[in-house]
């Protein structure tokens, strides 16, 4: 995957462009927001990840303007403001995805790899299959091997969520988001409970995991 | 400018002055020229009257006659002027005794001082007094047919002494003016001035550093009171935020330096102990973790100070408490089981406010968590209940819990940043959640109270009602 950072701070650049090659993906920098937006402007990239406050040239700005040109590359917002308002005006200046510093930089990549997904595939899958553990979204059915798994409604969610993003890093505050549809920080460990709780419920009786937890990150849906 | 001048009452005061002294000039002016304008015609009226009489005299009885009427008219009181004289210029009969030479050469309309005798005054007085028997006067000059010359004139110093009697008048009342405006000046001005250089000292003090001063405020509830009362509670909300800002840095000067030290020190120990990789990645985690409990600490923080100074009011939008309650409750029900706490909640009718659903779901999700985590040790039973009830004026959200409780006297304490009331701090978590909780309310213009329940505490969000609904 090939992603650009708009970055000004030099230190933070390299250490996010080291990792994101450790995970396999190459990464551009732009220094200030006129060169982000002419690079942006290539189309050659999969996912944008923009600082909000650049040199030259404001972070939300450059996202809406590449949206008013026709450009669907999804976008990162990365910003020190992470209040609601803030997170408001970031998703409505075009950008896809919401994030506060400081970070982890697995809640970024992880966040980045969900947005290239998104960008992607565009058509609305109604069966997601993970190994032979089925979701029908329109028959609110689960099944896994052929048997029948009763799930309440919020477990279905948190289950979608994952199937949508199998084979990808989920963090908490992303199942938060999505799912519940709150953006702060839990206090404990609220959502490795709801996942304990799913996990025995498509695992229970089954000889292979399928719900793997990714250490310091979150969480991953895959088969094997 | 003198100092005097800087002011604005003095300023003002100059400039009505100025401007009613050109009104009354103007006043003056108009007022004198028009009496005067009106006093000339009747006199010219006067004139042709006395002409018109004369003339007939003269038709009825000649000469003689003429000057006997004269004579006569000359004596009554009136200050006419009659001169009669033969058509080389030598005077033969009126009041008029001499006159300058020439001056009958021409006929018709002449005003020039005259030397004649006004009615009551005596030949030898007139002697005596010298050239101030000239008189102003206008008169006409007539020539007869038979070629003697005719001078019939009044006198004008009526009308003069009336306009000296105008100017004078008016002049004193231009005076008054002025003086009213220095009394305005003194009175008003002056006391306004006092007021406003007291509030500039006051805050020239309070600029100097003490923070603690007030404007002064006299209790007569005028513009000058109103607006030190709202120049106060400004400073008083300045002082509020400052007290906070300082809060906050001491906090963190004293809470996150206690973790940042125990991070490097972890780094530290890892990296000279010379242990092997497997060591290294541990402490290395152990790190990651660490700094990611200090990020959310800052930024409950920050969250935190945002609130108290004011976030911006655009956030809200109806929003309903029922909602946000069964939403966390939701979300906490297998932790609570997990833990082996009984989780209820109960609603007992919908309720919608003015107010940000993020922040009031966190809020309420701090005192769950709270209620839980302490809950989760009572001796039997353990059990969160969370409502929502409604009066006329209020919504609360309850959290009742039966865990140990807090003392009533430090429930107060319990609220602010940091503090955590088991002294060993063996339960995991920052101390920021009720603070939080107590700031979301502030920003909802609600309150947070702290009550004790049965056994353990409870915890109630009030909300006020009454805009939205």
């Amino acid at each position: 995957m090939k992603i650009l950072v708009i970055e000004d701070d030099g230190e933070a650049a390299s250490f996010v462009k080291k990792a994101f090659a450790e995970a396999g993906h190459t990464a551009d920098v732009a220094p200030d927001g006129e060169t982000g937006f002419s690079l942006a402007q290539t189309g050659s990239y999969d996912v944008l990840v923009v600082d909000r406050m650049l040199p030259r040239r404001d972070g939300l700005s450059v996202i809406s303007e590449l949206r008013a040109s026709g450009d669907t590359t999804p976008a990162l917002v990365l910003s020190a403001l992470g209040e609601v308002d803030d997170r408001v005006t970031g998703l409505r200046a075009g950008g896809d995805d919401y994030l506060t510093k400081p970070y982890a930089f697995s809640e970024l990549l992880a966040r980045v790899e969900v947005l290239k997904r998104r960008g992607g595939a565009k058509e609305i899958e109604t069966v997601y299959r993970v190994g032979d553990l089925e979701l029908d979204r329109l028959s609110h059915s689960v099944r896994r091997g052929g048997q029948d798994i009763t799930l309440q409604p919020r477990e279905f969610r948190l289950l979608e969520y994952l199937m949508r993003h199998a084979g990808q890093v989920v963090t908490r505050t992303m199942l938060l988001e999505n799912v519940w549809d709150y953006h702060f920080d839990p206090q404990t460990n609220v959502i490795d409970v709801h996942i304990s709780r799913l996990r025995g419920k498509i695992e229970r009786g089954f000889e292979t995991p399928v719900l793997h937890t990714v250490r310091g990150a979150g969480y991953m849906l895959k088969a094997g | 400018m003198p100092a005097i001048m800087r002011t604005t009452a003095a300023r003002l005061s100059a400039l009505y002055l100025i401007l009613f002294a050109i009104c009354a000039v103007f006043l003056v002016i108009y007022m004198t020229s028009l009496s005067v304008r009106m006093l000339t015609a009747q006199t010219r009226e006067a004139i042709h009257e006395e002409v018109a009489s004369l003339d007939q005299a003269y038709r009825r009885g000649g000469l003689p006659r003429l000057v006997r009427v004269m004579e006569m008219r000359a004596r009554q009181p009136g200050a006419n002027l009659y001169l009669i004289a033969d058509a080389t210029g030598s005077i033969l009969g009126g009041n008029v005794e001499s006159l300058e030479p020439g001056v009958l050469d021409t006929t018709g309309w002449t005003a020039r001082p005259f030397a004649y005798l006004r009615y009551g005054e005596t030949r030898s007085q007139r002697d005596g007094t010298g050239p101030s028997g000239y008189h102003n006067a206008v008169a006409q000059i007539l020539r007869l047919p038979n070629g003697m010359i005719l001078l019939v004139g009044r006198d004008l110093g009526e009308p003069e002494k009336f306009r000296k009697v105008v100017r004078r008048s008016l002049m004193a009342a231009l005076g008054m003016m002025g003086f009213g405006a220095l009394l305005i000046w003194f009175f008003v001005g002056r006391r306004a001035l006092k007021r406003i250089d007291s509030v500039s000292e006051a805050s020239n003090e309070i600029m100097g550093g003490d923070l603690t001063r007030r404007l002064p405020v006299t209790g007569t509830g005028d513009e000058f009171d109103r607006l030190s009362e709202n120049l106060n509670s400004m400073l008083d909300r300045i002082a509020a935020l400052n007290e906070g800002l300082k809060q906050v840095s001491d906090n963190i000067a004293h809470d996150l330096k206690t973790p940042l030290t125990r991070l490097r020190n972890r780094a530290d120990a890892a990296l000279r102990s010379g242990a092997d990789s497997a060591a290294c990645r541990e402490a290395l985690e152990q790190t990651i973790a660490e700094s990611d409990q200090l990020i959310r600490t800052f930024n409950a923080i920050l969250m935190i100070s945002r609130l108290e100074a004011g976030y911006s009011a655009e956030t809200t939008q109806p929003v309903e408490l029922d909602a946000i309650l069964a939403d966390v409750v939701e979300l906490y029900e297998p932790l609570a089981e997990e833990q082996g706490v009984a989780l209820v909640g109960t609603v007992e009718e919908s309720v919608r406010i003015d107010g940000n659903r993020e922040l009031i779901g966190q809020a309420l999700s701090n005192i769950v968590d709270n209620a839980i985590k302490y809950s989760a040790g009572a001796a039997e039973a353990p059990h969160v209940a969370v409502s929502l009830e409604r009066s006329k004026r209020e919504a609360r959200l309850l959290v009742t819990d039966n865990g140990p409780g807090i003392p009533a006297g430090d429930r107060e304490r319990a609220t602010e940043r940091f503090v955590r009331l088991e002294a060993s701090r063996s339960q995991p978590g920052s101390g920021l959640g009720l603070s939080l909780a107590k700031a979301v309310m502030k920003f909802h213009g609600g309150r947070l109270e702290l009550s004790g329940g049965e056994r353990g505490l409870a915890v109630a969000m009030v909300f006020p009602l009454g805009k939205t609904e």
